[in-house]
């Protein structure tokens, strides 16, 4: 392999900056992600224990409102739970700028890459107004911190997130036996019991792949094992033996008995799941697909795969096999940026001071960012399933995508500086060796500075990585 | 409403294929050579005639307040500010239903019997009431949750012979599930803008001329951003001063969804939001319901009346609210819910559906209006009577495992 510290940018990170170097191998990227968070430390978000404060205080306004109902406190009851909302969708705003600072800003864009990547692969989100806006201090709690462990450590903390277990409704499951079941059905008459939600999509999604080795009866064991995972607003996470289905199960082989060792048989069953050799070919796959292009060289993911094998799903491991193996650093670009991460790239390379975002509004964050980001068909936080983002180039570059993808480097670049840097400096900045004549000559041929700006963000080998 | 006259060969060419755009992408060198980037060629015919128009209803329509069964003796003791009927505004339709009177302009269409609903029906989706799920299992067309990622209007073009990418279209911003899928389709957004100067796009044409999939993105867009703007050109000449640039998001996507009818497309997709009724459902209700019948109207005025006459119009939400009027009023999550169909291919003037009466037994779960249909199977026997699609091709593809029961007639044959 031949290390090309711009494509390490440009693959592997957030683009190319004039504010910031390019890594100068495969070692300094990944050292890097052994040190201290920096960009974290720089645009902090809080934890999911804020998103649950959040949700606490949604849902005390929203019961004071209801006990309102016909009292003459029921307006203010209603301007308060107003307020709230808005304090979410203040916080949402803020959260995410935070995210975009980190990309524009940061000098280790691997991190902020894998952060993306292993939060798109654990996909959660809110579906209930209290946790609408959980996503990013989800991701900041259980992704974030164990990118760089084992794959279990990630998979254990992102199945065991309040996000998750909401979204893939495994706060509801019940084992049908269990005593929380019995109870139910003597004082309410209403029978509760399994959801397989959270059991098949960790089979499917997050570890062995859909045509993994694997049957209904696997799913159904599991949606066994995992009852008593439950959480609730006040307490975050909890184990509830009450809701666990009695008697061991067994899952692909394998005995667990979570009613005599609770939650450890659970993250056992997580372990053995993430140390699957199914799982290994299934992430192996999705690393390649990302990170080089959506149909990679076979012997890039079984070089991946083999390399987790050996190391038990030692993630950076695994990453060092990504940047050791020839076919990560082709010079053709394959893949097309996702939204969020085209827009970070674009203002990256401009070198957009921080203050010019920190200083938007939130009215203002939606109509530079999140609305123009939907348009492009990236709804942020709101991904179309479980499964999360889609890896096609051709899903992005829609025709009403590209629209707004020209629409937004045309017109919002210019709302947000002061002064747009020169073309020719621009084509340098975000382009490097990749500015071709061509598009110098584009870059010189519009007939404003602003066109010629857009124009350079819109350039195909811009858009691609 | 001011009727188009129905000439499709008059109307804005659709132009090109992406095939013509990249033969004729040669022409554009560093010369800037004032050439046009599109050169308009028309689409092979597509292979079915009647058109349909799928409008999903976002947020659990109130099935009880829209068609209002103020016949059933329970009905007046479940709904205070909320009681409808004829005494109180409502336009009769058949002695025991009546309609919303936002929804008063509709009924000339009821009465050439070109309007009718479904009563009663909803998806598979119980008891969970998340409007996000409601509407993921609504666009699946599967029996329950995380079963295909695909939608079911896009298995029904997977299932059907001769389509192409502009047979189908999803309109707006938000994203179409049910459209998703392998099957080619188009998407666009009249509010979508290419905003680019003549020289902007010159260079951006060639900038891209090298790279066929952002080539092709590109070509498509300048063409439907260029027809959308020959549409609005043509179609909204006789209100000076109101162009569709003004016109309110709704009526621009019916106008857009329209004009792609009137030419090479057979079905159009879209959204239309606001139904989530929990508090002053009165206000809610009468909004969301004004943009539902501008909506049709514009359909009907823009397709012309040989178009309208082959079209049906279905819309269908996630599911309906609770019988009781809650104590803000308005209503809270409920499940049977009602479509609305119009359209000269649907076989209006009736209310369709058995309806299960409101006595506290006969509701599901002693709140909700007890479903007795189910919407895939009155969906599938639509798609057979308009497009004539296998009924093994419904039960086993595009709504898997659904129980089609015996014909209920929805539109004419």
């Amino acid at each position: 392999m031949r290390f090309d510290p711009e494509l390490a940018e440009i693959r592997f990170g957030c683009g190319l900056s004039p504010r910031h170097a390019p890594p100068k191998g495969p070692d300094e990227m990944l050292t890097a992600l052994r040190a201290p968070d920096r960009a974290a430390q720089d645009w902090p978000i809080p934890g999911f224990d804020g998103a649950l404060a959040d949700a606490r205080a949604y849902s005390a306004a929203r019961r004071a409102r209801k006990a309102a109902i016909g009292s003459p406190l029921f307006d203010v009851r209603d301007k308060d739970l107003k307020r709230q909302r808005a304090r979410m969708r203040d916080h949402q705003a803020v959260w995410f700028t935070q995210r975009l600072l980190r990309c524009i800003t940061t000098s280790n864009g691997f991190r902020e890459r894998l952060t993306l990547f292993w939060a798109d692969h654990f996909t959660a989100q809110g579906k209930i107004a209290a946790l609408r806006y959980g996503a990013t201090p989800y991701v900041e709690s259980a992704i974030r911190p164990n990118i760089a462990a084992r794959f279990e450590d990630l998979l254990i903390a992102a199945v065991t997130s309040p996000l998750m277990l909401h979204y893939l409704d495994q706060h509801r499951s019940t084992g049908p036996n269990s005593r929380r079941a019995g109870r139910v059905a003597r004082r309410q008459g209403r029978v509760v019991g399994l959801n397989e939600n959270l059991a098949r999509e960790v089979l499917e999604l997050h570890t062995l792949g859909v045509g993994g080795p694997y049957g209904q009866q696997d799913v159904r064991q599991l949606a066994e094992l995992f009852t008593g995972m439950i959480y609730n607003i006040e307490d975050g996470f909890k184990f509830a033996p009450g809701w666990a289905e009695p008697g061991a199960e067994v899952v692909l082989g394998q005995r667990y008995d979570a009613e005599i060792t609770g939650l450890a048989a659970i993250k056992q069953a997580l372990r053995d799941l993430a140390r699957h050799p199914a799982t290994a070919d299934h992430l192996a796959r999705k690393l390649a697909v990302h990170f080089t292009r959506d149909t990679p060289d076979p012997a890039l993911v079984a070089h991946l795969a083999d390399r987790y094998r050996a190391t038990s799903g030692d993630l950076m491991q695994v990453y060092a096999a990504l940047l050791e193996h020839p076919a990560a650093w082709e010079t053709d670009l394959g893949n097309v940026k996702p939204p969020f991460a085209y827009l970070a790239s674009a203002c990256r390379a401009l070198a957009m001071p921080p203050a010019a975002l920190t200083k938007l509004s939130r009215p203002q964050m939606n109509r530079f960012f999140l609305r123009p980001m939907q348009r492009m068909g990236q709804r942020w936080e709101f991904s179309n399933g479980p499964d999360g983002w889609s890896e096609a180039d051709g899903d992005w570059i829609t025709p009403q995508g590209l629209a707004e993808r020209l629409r937004w480097c045309m017109s919002v670049p210019v709302q947000l500086m002061e002064t747009l840097p020169a073309p020719l400096e621009a084509l340098q900045d975000a382009l490097g060796n990749r500015a071709t004549a061509q598009l110098r000559f584009v870059a010189s041929a519009a007939e404003t500075e602003r066109e010629a700006v857009g124009l350079i963000l819109a350039a195909p080998a811009f858009q691609r990585r | 409403m001011t009727n188009i006259p129905p000439t499709p060969s008059a109307s804005p060419p659709a132009s090109l294929s992406r095939r013509s755009f990249l033969a004729r992408s040669g022409l554009i060198g560093c010369s800037l050579a004032a050439s046009p980037l599109l050169t308009p060629v028309s689409f092979a015919a597509a292979p079915w005639d009647t058109r349909l128009a799928v409008i999903i209803l976002r947020g659990g329509m109130d099935a009880i307040d829209v068609v209002q069964p103020y016949g059933d003796p329970a009905y007046a003791g479940l709904r205070q500010t909320l009681l409808g009927g004829p005494q109180n505004g409502a336009a009769d339709l058949d002695g025991f239903f009546a309609l919303h009177p936002a929804l008063a302009p509709l009924m000339p269409l009821w009465r050439a019997e070109q309007l009718g609903f479904v009563q009663a029906v909803s998806t598979p989706y119980r008891n969970k009431r998340s409007h996000f799920d409601g509407q993921d299992l609504l666009e699946a067309g599967t029996p329950g949750l995380h079963q295909r990622r695909d939608g079911w209007l896009n298995r029904l073009l997977q299932v059907t012979p001769g389509v192409e990418a502009r047979t189908a279209f999803a309109i707006g911003q938000g994203e179409m599930k049910l459209l998703q899928g392998a099957a080619p389709v188009s998407d666009w957004s009249p509010d979508a803008e290419i905003a680019l100067s003549p020289q902007a796009e010159r260079l951006a044409g060639l900038m891209m001329e090298g790279d066929p999939l952002f080539h092709a993105a590109l070509a498509e867009a300048l063409d439907l951003a260029d027809s959308a703007k020959a549409d609005a050109a043509a179609g909204r000449a006789g209100t000076p001063g109101q162009g569709p640039r003004r016109a309110p998001p709704h009526q621009r996507i019916a106008s857009y969804a329209a004009q792609q009818l009137r030419g090479e497309s057979r079905i159009a997709a879209f959204s239309i939001n606001g139904w989530d009724t929990h508090n002053r459902q009165k206000g809610a209700l009468t909004r969301a319901l004004r943009r539902l019948s501008e909506t049709i109207l514009t359909l009907q005025g823009d397709l012309g009346p040989t178009i309208w006459d082959k079209t049906a119009v279905v819309a269908m939400t996630e599911f309906g609210r609770t019988v009781r009027e809650n104590g803000t009023g308005g209503t809270d999550h409920g499940t049977g819910g009602a479509m609305v169909l119009a359209g000269g291919a649907i076989r209006g003037g009736r209310v369709h559906g058995h309806w299960p009466g409101l006595t506290e037994a006969a509701l599901f779960d002693r709140r909700d209006l007890m479903p007795t249909g189910d919407v895939r199977a009155q969906m599938g026997w639509i798609m057979r009577g308009m497009i004539g699609t296998d009924h093994q091709a419904i039960s086993d593809v595009i709504f898997p495992g659904v129980e089609m029961g015996s014909d209920p007639g929805l539109v004419r044959r």
